[in-house]
């Protein structure tokens, strides 16, 4: 039974009804309900800066016929709201007319546990916690000048009914534990920023102490940073690390393989479907599967379970990402893709763990092959303009690399280069396959979901470096 | 129909009595309720319908020096009372912080100006169906336009803000916005572009025709662009981008950075930042004003604020925490900006694009390249070349970099400011950056 209509004036066979009334003459659409808690403690400055929790429940109606979208989205979950909302989507669509499709593939696997992680460590042990971090990371000397760390979890009920009561559920917990660390030396300040995440418990993450290596990670990077000099400018050689730059193919690739943009065409993949669009030895995964990743999801949000999805096999570009509108409108299958943020917003296909699998090369055999051109460790953000294909991300730890050998680390520099192309300029696939630690939100038409991407090393012939120094 | 403020300010009271019968010394509160009607079209069909409607409480209690916050969607009374005791809970076990505070009696806002920010008129999604229809068929007369996308969007706002030490107030607003996307296309590559429009009254917006126009054209120059060699040249920023530099600024000179110590301007008040003919101000008290308001999210009054006279920093942007810290009173800047702007410049348009022989001429970036710590800037850029006084061709591929403190001070303005954002700035020059290309 559905804890949501609980101390309502309507109840869950009433619900079903008015959802099977409104989508009779629809393609798609169900009611989504949500409950959502969070919470974020922040340490800032020596002091706990704010410590917020935040309840958020709602509902989103949506009834979709050819290629419109109808939705409703309210926090009042109630009889007179939801006829309301029905009244709406029915209005929007009264000039189609659709069939509705009944099918949706059920699941029995789980990729992770039913656990609230807000309630699963107490207030007082979270603070503790924190108080040890800025502690810790200031015991490191005067060198020290800023400490921030916060806890961030959340816990996510949803609920899907569609058409003729059939219901689907998910329980959701995701948390992310992040560091900064501001160092300042002879008038020079530098960030270090790191953090670790996914769908466990706090503890699992923190436990034994890893919480130090976090920090540790930290004042590494922003003590890298503090002795670097201007990054170049113009088009050289880049060895991507493994693990998170793989933020790069997220830009790059993933978005423009999403289902929408090439149905609509505005995609700079949108005619490229079984070519060759990456180096023979590239293979690119979007998988929704893996066990307790930022990125997972036992079902996504259209209740279709997930799945590995193949993107792009040795070079050939091989499937799109598809929700369930996009995927009907292509004359194909969703993917387990269709996601939303929250109640409040639309269902469009997206990225979960996004990977690009393992090669056969060493690091160092790409290294000791460049002549000039950096080595990429760790990325701050990334955009892509998905219908001319350029991408950026930004360096936040990055080291010239001269005459085979690793040089000084350089200031942080955005490299840019074109989605389409940039994976034919992938000449070295490493052996070293990482996933990222847990902390990736992608953004797209104003929804944030969290993902997660992998990556081994890679070498890239060219690409452009926007440093300061020609 | 937007809930009245009698609505609001029940449950605001009822949040703050409970609160202090559980032992709040202090407390603080805002209701919001927002109704949202949205329609888009995609190559002139209907697309999308969204409505929202939603509600928004977010409390603070202090116990002495020590304060947590809840956030709900659920009005209800019961389910406040739940968390009014969850956010007690908490208070109690949260280190004090002796900067922690309601803000200064004295600095509270007095009287509500009518601002006219509320517009009553409901545009109906015919309505919407009909002002998108026009955007499109003007968005896609050209051939080479392949792609067109637009929406229409009708906001209505009701808010109340209250404390325990006798605050209560709050007003409507709206929010009228609709924006077109082209995508042109030639020789299989394709470039997209925009233009959008925002007004607090629906007579205020643009003509349909102007905005499918604007978007088309934009996108149709923006084909068959080259990439160019890495070199130093001054660089212009269009209108649309030029005002990133003030949202720079700001995020700059906040308070909590400033406290922090994390601001390439920290110890620079008072100094020169920017060339001496260059001013920037903070006008709340704009009618129609995008970002127009009559007290900032404390409640404290706001006022016009000179943040930079003849190129000297005068002011920074001051909460009351943060304002503690630093021993400043707030300045009614909790929560940012309200309309911010760069006097006009000098130069016309035209004259700024023909003072030297080449330019490079920016009106999209992408990425977050701007490090507020350091200073350093790079980010991926398109744009057009400028060749004596002319755009010549379309550049893409590039990056821009350089250090915000040098930028500020090699900063040029045009004297074509528009207020068509809460933040705006007439197109600016900025000398010698380093462009990276091939």
């Amino acid at each position: 039974m559905s804890n949501f209509f609980k101390d309502t004036d309507i109840d869950t066979s009433q619900a079903e009804a008015i959802v099977t009334e409104t989508l009779k003459n629809c393609d798609d659409g169900e009611l989504y309900l949500e409950n959502h808690k969070s919470e974020s403690i922040v340490l800032d400055d020596n002091k706990i800066k704010s410590s917020t929790y935040n309840s958020d429940q709602g509902y989103g109606f949506r009834a979709v016929t050819g290629e419109v979208v109808a939705y409703s989205h309210s926090n009042d979950i109630s009889k007179q709201s939801l006829i309301k909302s029905s009244e709406n989507l029915k209005d929007t669509l009264k000039s189609k007319k659709g069939t509705y499709n009944h099918e949706i593939p059920k699941t029995n696997s789980k990729y992770y546990e039913n656990i609230n992680p807000i309630e699963s460590k107490t207030f007082d042990s979270k603070i503790d916690l924190l108080n040890s971090v800025n502690n810790y990371l200031r015991s490191k000397g005067s060198i020290v000048n800023q400490v921030t760390a916060n806890f961030l979890g959340e816990h996510k009920s949803i609920e899907i009914i569609r058409s003729d009561n059939q219901v689907l559920k998910d329980d959701r917990p995701l948390v992310r534990f992040n560091v900064s660390v501001v160092l300042e030396k002879d008038g020079k300040k530098e960030t270090g920023i790191y953090g670790v995440g996914g769908r466990q418990s706090y503890d699992d993450y923190l436990k034994d102490g890893s919480w130090k290596d976090v920090c540790d990670e930290a004042f590494r990077i922003a003590n890298v940073n503090l002795e670097s000099k201007p990054a170049p400018a113009g088009e050289m050689k880049v060895v991507l690390g493994p693990g998170w730059p793989a933020i790069l193919i997220h830009e790059a690739i993933g978005h423009g393989l999403e289902g929408d943009f090439n149905r609509k065409k505005t995609s700079a993949f949108h005619n490229l479907m079984g070519q060759q669009v990456a180096s023979e030895g590239v293979t690119i995964v979007d998988d929704g599967t893996l066990h307790q990743r930022r990125g997972s999801l036992t079902i996504d949000d259209e209740g279709t379970p997930t799945e590995n999805t193949v993107l792009i096999e040795n070079g050939i570009l091989k499937n799109y990402m598809q929700d369930r509108l996009n995927a009907r409108l292509m004359g194909t299958k969703s993917t387990g893709s269709g996601r939303r943020e929250s109640y409040k917003h639309v269902v469009l296909p997206r990225m979960r763990n996004t990977m690009m699998l393992s090669g056969k090369y060493s690091q160092d055999e790409m290294i000791s092959s460049v002549n000039k051109g950096i080595f990429a460790v760790s990325f701050g953000g990334g955009q892509v303009d998905i219908t001319s294909g350029k991408f950026v991300f930004n360096c936040t730890e990055a080291y010239e690399i001269n005459n085979g050998k690793i040089g000084s680390p350089i200031k942080g520099a955005t490299l840019i280069g074109d989605g389409p192309s940039i994976l034919k300029e992938v000449s070295l696939v490493g052996n070293d396959m990482k996933l990222d630690p847990g902390i990736g939100t992608c953004g797209k038409a104003g929804q944030g979901v969290p993902v997660g991407v992998a990556q081994p090393s890679i070498l890239i012939n060219k690409m452009t470096v926007g440093g300061t120094k020609l | 129909m937007i809930k009245d403020q009698e609505f609001l300010k029940d449950i605001a009271s009822y949040c703050i009595e409970n609160s202090k019968k559980l032992g709040a010394t202090d407390v603080g509160v805002k209701v919001i309720h927002s109704v949202s009607e949205n329609v888009s079209f995609r190559n002139k069909k209907l697309d999308e319908s969204n409505r929202a409607d939603s509600f928004a409480v977010n409390l603070t209690t202090y116990i002495e020096k020590k304060k947590s916050s809840i956030n709900s969607s659920d009005l209800s009374k019961s389910n406040l009372e739940k968390l009014i005791e969850r956010c007690i809970d908490a208070t109690k076990i949260t280190p004090s912080d002796e900067n922690n505070s309601l803000p200064d009696k004295d600095l509270m806002s007095k009287e509500i100006r009518d601002l006219n920010l509320y517009d009553e008129t409901h545009y109906p999604n015919d309505k919407k169906i009909e002002f998108l229809k026009k955007v499109e068929e003007t968005a896609s007369t050209d051939e080479k336009i392949v792609n067109t996308e637009a929406g229409f969007t009708e906001n209505k706002n009701n808010f109340i803000l209250a404390n325990s030490n006798g605050f209560l107030s709050g007003y409507k607003t709206s929010n009228f916005s609709s924006s077109c996307v082209a995508v042109s296309k030639i020789n299989g590559a394709m470039e997209r572009d925009y233009e959008f429009g925002s007004t607090r009254f629906l007579q205020d917006m643009m003509k349909p025709e102007e905005i499918g126009k604007i978007a088309a054209d934009k996108a149709i120059k923006k084909l068959g662009p080259k990439k160019i060699k890495s070199e130093k040249i001054g660089v212009i920023f269009d209108k649309r981008i030029s005002k990133g530099i003030l949202s720079t600024l700001a995020t700059a000179i906040s308070a909590s950075a400033i406290a922090r110590g994390t601001s390439f301007l920290k110890d620079q008040i008072n100094s020169e930042v920017f060339p001496n003919s260059i001013n920037i101000i903070d006008d709340p008290k704009i009618e129609k004003g995008l970002g127009s308001q009559n007290f900032d999210s404390e409640g404290v009054e706001t006022n016009s604020l000179k943040l930079v006279e003849n190129g000297i920093l005068k002011n920074y942007l001051i909460d009351t925490y943060y304002g503690k810290k630093l021993n400043l009173k707030s300045n009614g800047r909790s929560g940012g900006t309200t309309n911010l702007y760069f006097e006009n410049g000098t130069l016309s348009f035209k004259d700024l694009l023909n003072s030297e022989k080449k330019f490079l001429y920016i009106t999209e970036t992408i990425g977050h390249g701007g490090n507020i710590i350091t200073g350093d800037y790079s980010v991926g850029a398109s744009g057009f070349m400028v060749e004596d006084g002319e755009l010549t061709y379309p550049v893409s591929e590039i990056t821009i970099a350089g250090n915000f403190k040098e930028m500020f001070k090699n900063i040029t303005l045009a004297n074509d400011l528009e207020m068509k954002y809460s933040t705006n700035a007439p197109t600016l020059l900025i000398n010698q950056m380093t462009v990276a290309g091939k």
